[in-house]
This record gives structure tokens, sequence and C-alpha cells, in this order.
């Protein structure tokens, strides 16, 4: 044999090598958070109900407990989560740039953040829409006579392009004083800066409760101006990332729909004969290999932070501070557009 | 021993240090072009690769969003690029008339750091101290968060004859525009240039008979008698805007938003106390002996201060002075924090419309630049015109 010959094959051998040492298809998200031991998500830097840390630096939310739901299905506990608080001007370039593996900020999906920043949208968490919030004082009962007045917003969301389609459609010339911070937008709008605040009406609940002096002299005013479907975002080109995040939702609400709580998850686990019960919990059939995780990869999840109905009440519903219906938010077969994929 | 010739200047050999300069500065400007390069070319590899859309064509898009307050009108549906327009004026609108007070403020602080009075001397110093040590967007905060709480709300507002003061803002009467006002404009040209005139021609008449004539006073006098008449040819038009109090907010008129007056009050106040001590280091390096020469030529102190000290103080004065201005300039950035939409506060929301960031960030960068360039050569060429020509 010639010795180039040798040479030849001796490279192409050495090539081989290395792809057949490469594993098959492993995201890079998955594997990176795999050898970190822990999820990083980005949250809200303190929106109550949705992402808040309270004194001792505990977090909760509804966005919050996503992220631990996640943790829990990925990793086997929901503790090993990094949280990392972003403003609405970071959190696009936290995802992108790698920061943070998922970005759980009460996001509102549209066309552009899903087609032109590299990133996807997954499952859409809360549905909601923009609304206004003005004092009882100003006697103003709805939307349509804010003609010519200041209203505060916050910088970087979709509110502002909201509120100026809104203003151009129905003639009404609203002059927007925009702050970098939410602080200080709600600040603006609780000393008698502005006239009104705008936001998403979870948000302007939230608000409502959280820092005004007296809730009751503020009400919610009843238009919605926009739709915004809520939810958390992933990077592009990690599709194995992109459905685990996208199956653990789906599996939190199917969960709702079939009655399996965070009490008797365990109790079902070993019990239940239903077979959809038994797909979701992994006694039947293991959906979890499929998605490169264990076999208890949902039930882990539902232990660590029930279904999404509990989620829901737990952080945003009628019970708890913000006081929300569920409304739109509720399952399919009850009138609400929480439609979960069969987790099979 | 052979004598050692040294190399000819523009010997083309390593022995040469012009040579050897040129090969090195060579080197340098390629090792920055080619880091810049890679800096660039990486991360447009890399936006490309995670499917960042980039590129600059989003700035003949609508907008799609309003602008709180401008000087002239803004519709959405206008170019992003004029969006960035608005921005840019309003940065220049605060930089402009902040550099203006702030330096008039700053000059009369500095001054009165040497005056005979004890109690103007000690309040200046406590001016200088306090603004001088708290950072400036706490002052900023401050200021807006005291215009807030304190002026009263929009239907409740403070009335100061046709002004209005509250939280909405200063409201104050506009004339309203005709042929009047355009009159006294081109009254205002030739008066500024026989004002000009008249001062050049009283000047050289003192200079050369000590004849002394009004150089101030009387210029100015022509200018305002010009425009004066022009206004009045022009039909004397004596309609205002006046605001009113509508349902919540006060309506017509002009409006300064209390973000506005909130950036200039905090910008003016910190820069001049820095400029009060710019000009106090200046006039403390003249020397001692020409204050004491002008009170022994019977100058009071007034025209000691104005006619000796000052000018001679200025060579010191404008390098500073120079960043002081570039200071107040990129500090109006911090607008954004009380809701001032600057150039700042515009790239940020069409940052998170588009979701071009390295773009937009690029063009604030860009602003600032030319701005501060711009501002440097001025001075520049004052500087070279206020310097003592040695003899």
């Amino acid at each position: 044999m010639r010795i180039s010959n040798l040479k030849n094959v001796a490279i192409v051998a050495a090539v081989l090598g290395t792809l057949a040492a490469m594993p098959a298809h492993a995201g890079k998200t998955l594997d990176g958070i795999k050898a970190r031991g822990q999820v990083v998500c980005g949250v809200n830097t303190g929106l109550a109900g949705f992402g808040a840390a309270d004194s001792n630096g505990k977090w909760t939310g509804l966005d919050v407990d996503i992220c631990r739901a996640v943790a829990a299905s990925t990793l086997g506990d929901a503790e090993k989560v990094k949280y990392v608080p972003l403003n609405a001007q970071q959190r696009f370039t936290a995802l992108q740039s790698g920061e943070v593996d998922i970005l759980s900020r009460n996001t509102t999906f549209t066309l552009t953040r899903d087609a032109s920043l590299g990133l996807n949208a997954t499952v859409t968490t809360y549905y909601d829409g923009q609304g206004f919030m003005v004092p009882v004082k100003s006697k103003i009962k709805s939307a349509k006579q804010l003609k010519g007045q200041t209203v505060c917003v916050q910088s970087g969301t979709t509110t502002e392009k909201n509120l100026t389609d809104y203003s151009k459609a129905n003639g009404l010339n609203i002059k927007p004083v925009v702050f970098e911070k939410l602080e200080a937008a709600e600040n603006a709008y609780f000393t008698g800066r502005c006239i009104a605040y705008t936001t998403d009406a979870s948000g302007l609940a939230s608000t409502r409760n959280k820092v005004a002096k007296v809730p009751a002299d503020h009400i919610i005013l009843p238009e919605l101006i926009s739709k915004e479907p809520l939810g958390p975002m992933v990077r592009r080109g990690d599709d194995e990332w992109f459905a685990i995040v996208k199956w653990t939702i789906y599996g939190l609400i199917e969960a709702e729909e079939y009655g399996i709580t965070q009490a008797n998850v365990d109790k079902l686990k070993t019990e239940s004969k239903d077979p959809v019960a038994t797909r979701i919990l992994g006694t039947s059939e293991d959906t979890g290999k499929l998605l490169g995780l264990s076999k208890d990869w949902m039930a882990n999840a539902i232990k660590a932070t029930g279904n999404y109905g509990e989620i829901f009440e737990r952080n945003v519903g009628p019970k708890s501070a913000l006081g929300l219906p569920r409304g739109v938010n509720n399952q399919w077969n009850k009138g609400g557009l929480m439609y979960a994929y069969p987790v099979r | 021993m052979k004598p050692q010739i040294p190399p000819k200047k523009n010997n083309w050999s390593w022995r040469s240090q012009a040579f050897r300069g040129l090969i090195y500065q060579l080197v340098a400007m390629v090792v920055i072009a080619g880091v810049v390069w890679f800096l660039a070319h990486n991360t447009l590899v890399n936006m490309r690769v995670r499917g960042i859309q980039s590129g600059f064509d989003f700035l003949s898009q609508a907008a799609g969003f309003d602008i709180g307050e401008s000087l002239y009108p803004f519709d959405s549906g206008e170019s992003y690029w004029r969006a960035f327009l608005v921005g840019v004026t309003n940065t220049l609108r605060v930089a402009v008339l902040g550099i203006i007070l702030a330096t008039i403020l700053g000059t009369l602080i500095g001054v009165g750091r040497f005056s005979r009075n004890a109690l103007v001397r000690g309040l200046c110093l406590s001016y200088v101290e306090f603004f001088r040590n708290i950072p400036v967007l706490l002052q900023l905060l401050m200021w807006y968060v005291i215009l807030t709480e304190v002026l009263p709300i929009s239907s409740e507002a403070w009335a100061v004859g046709p002004f209005f003061l509250s939280k909405g803002g200063l409201n104050f009467p506009i004339p309203v525009w005709s042929t009047g006002q355009l009159w006294a404009a081109y009254g205002l040209l030739p008066g500024l240039l026989l004002g000009w005139a008249y001062r050049r021609w009283a000047v050289r008449r003192f200079e050369a008979t000590g004849q002394p004539g009004s150089m101030v006073l009387l210029p100015a006098l022509i200018v305002l008698l010009a425009s004066v008449l022009g206004w009045a040819l022009g039909g004397a038009p004596t309609e205002f805007n006046r605001p009113v109090k509508g349902d919540f907010a006060i309506e017509n008129g002009g409006a300064l938003t209390p973000e506005f007056l909130a950036v200039l009050m905090g910008l003016t106040l910190y820069t001049a106390s820095f400029i009060a001590e710019v000009v106090r280091g200046g006039i403390a390096s003249v020397a001692r002996g020409q204050a004491e020469a002008a009170s022994a030529l019977g100058l009071n102190r007034n025209q000691e201060m104005r006619l000796v000290m000052l000018p001679q103080a200025l060579r010191v004065i404008i390098p500073p002075l120079t960043n002081q201005y570039l200071n107040l300039t990129k500090n109006s950035s911090l607008a954004v924090a009380i809701g001032y939409p600057d150039v700042v506060s515009i790239a940020n929301t069409a940052l998170n419309q588009t979701g071009r960031a390295v773009e937009c960030i690029s063009l604030v960068m860009l602003v600032y630049l030319i701005t501060s360039l711009g501002t440097s050569l001025l001075m520049n060429w004052y500087n070279s015109r206020a310097a003592i020509k040695e003899r």
C-alpha cells in the first residue's frame, strides 16, 4: 500500500471516529443544563403574581412556577433553578446570547419576536389583553374619554405600539410618557403626573393591589385594546429544548383536564388504571425517553407545582392577591382557550 | 577608527528612527483595523447563525409609536429615522439650553467665590459642594419627584397671570403666527447687521481716541427697534394662544413638560457647580498683580472682573469648560429614567419594536459622537481666538 493511500485512510478513519464519538442528537441547551445542574430562568424584576421575589429572596409567580415545572421535568428537582431578573430591554438579548435558557417573563408572542430575533415562542400560558387604569376621582368611565390626555407607559413593550394604534384608530391624540423602569412608570401614575396607566390587564391588577396605597381608588377601564398571549420563549436552533418546554406546559394543562393534581399524583401513579393518566405519569408508556428525559418527567413536574389550574389559582386566581377570573384561561371544554395537545 | 556616519534622514533602513516610526504606525493601524473587522465580522456571523436579522433597512419603515413631546409634530405613521430625528432635537433642545444656563449660573457662582461678602462666598461654596457631590441621576430623580409631588394636578393648577403651573408642566401663551411675526424676523436681520456695525465703529473709536460710547446697550437697542419696526409694518398682531383649564388638563398654549423641566434643572444645577470651579480656577490663575493694577487704574470690582480678570482667565477656563459641555450633553441620556423622550429613549423603543439592538445602539453612539465632536470643534476655535497672542 502506498504511503499517501495509508495516510488518507488514517485521516478518514480519525474523522469518522470523532463523528461516532459525538452523541446522536443532543441539544446544546439540555447538555448545558445537565452539566450545570440547574435551569437558568429569565424572570421579571418584580411583577406580583407572575415573577417577583419576596423579602427572603424566594421567587413566586405564574412564570416562576413554569420554570420550576420545567426544572422538575428536566432535572427531577424544582429547586434547581437560577432566576435572573430582566427588564424589558434586556430580556431578549439575555436569551439570544445564552445568558438564560428560558425566558419566562410575561412576554407577548408577536410575529417580530418569533421571526426576527432568533427566538421561538413556545406555548401561551396566559391569554391577556391591554387595558387602562385611571383614578376613580377622574370620573373617566371609558377609554374613549382619554382624548388628548397623558398616559404613563413602560418602554420596551408591546404596550407603546398598541396605545398608538388605539389612539390613532379612535382619534384620541394620546400623549405617552415613556419610562424605562416599571417602578418609575407606576410612580408617575400614582403621583398624578399622568391621568392613566396602561399595560396588560393582569399587570394592572398586580400594580393596583401591590403598589397603590388605596386599591379601591383606582378602576380598570372595561376596554381591552389588544390581544396579549403571554408565555415563555426559547432560542431557535435547539428543537430538543423547545420540545421539552412545550410538552411540559401541555402536560400541566392536560393534567388539569384529566384531574391529576399535586395532592393525588403519587396515588394515581401507583393505582390509576386510566389510560390517559398512566401515559402522562409514565406508568404505561415512556414518553419522557422520546424527549430525552426520565420516565417520571411529568409526574415530577406535577408533584412540584401542581397542574395548570392549581398554578393559576395559587398565583393569579380569584382567591389570590390579584383576584383575576379564569376567563379565557380556562380549559377548552369549559369555555376557555387552554387546549393541550395530547401527551402521547 | 572609522567614524560612524549617521544615516540620512530619509534613508529607508532600519537604523533610521523616522522609518522605524513609520513601520510601527503602519503595523498598529493594521492591527487595530484587523481587530475592528474581526469584531464586526464575528458579530454579523453569529447573528446570522442564530437567525437574528440585522441591517439598517428598518429605518424606512413606519415607526408605529407616538412621542410624548417634540418641537414639531410627529405622527406615528412616519418612519423610524424621523423618530430618531425627533429624539435628536429633544436631546439638543435640553443640551443647548442647559449649556447656556449652566454657563451663566456657573460663572456667577465662580465669580461669587471671590466676593468680599462672606455670606455670598459661603453660599457659593455650599452650592458647589452640595451639587457636585451627589450623583447626577439622583439629582434628576429628585427634581422629577419634587415637580410631580409638590405641584397640583392639572385641574387645580396654580395660575400666575396667563401662566399655569401644574403636574402637567408649565403652560404659557404663545403668539399666533401671522405675517407680523415674519416681518419682525425680516427686521431682525438688518437690525443685527446695523447693531454689529455700530459696535465695531464704537470700539474702534474708543481704542483710537479713548472716547467711551455705548458698546452694548445701543447696539441691542438698534436690534430691538428694527424687529419692532418690522412687526409694526407687518400689521402689529397681538393675538396669543392662551392656555385654558380643560376637563382634565390645560389645553391650548405652549407647554414645557415636567420631564423637560426636571432634566433641564437637574443638569443645569449639576453642571453649573463644576463650571463654577473651573471659572474659579481660571480666575485664580491670573496673576494677582493684574487685579491690583486694575484697581490702581480706578476700575471698580465689577469692571476689574469683566475687563481684566475674566478675559485673561479664559485661556485656562475654555478647555475644561468644553469637557463640562460634553458631560452635560452626555448626561442628558439619563433623561430616559424620568420619561423624557430623548434620543436614547427613542432608540430603546425602536430597539424593542424591531429587535435590532446592535443597529440602534450604534446609531445613538454616532449621534453623541457627532454632537460631542461638533461642540469641541466649536470650543477649540473659540479657544484659539481667545488665546493670548504672545509676542
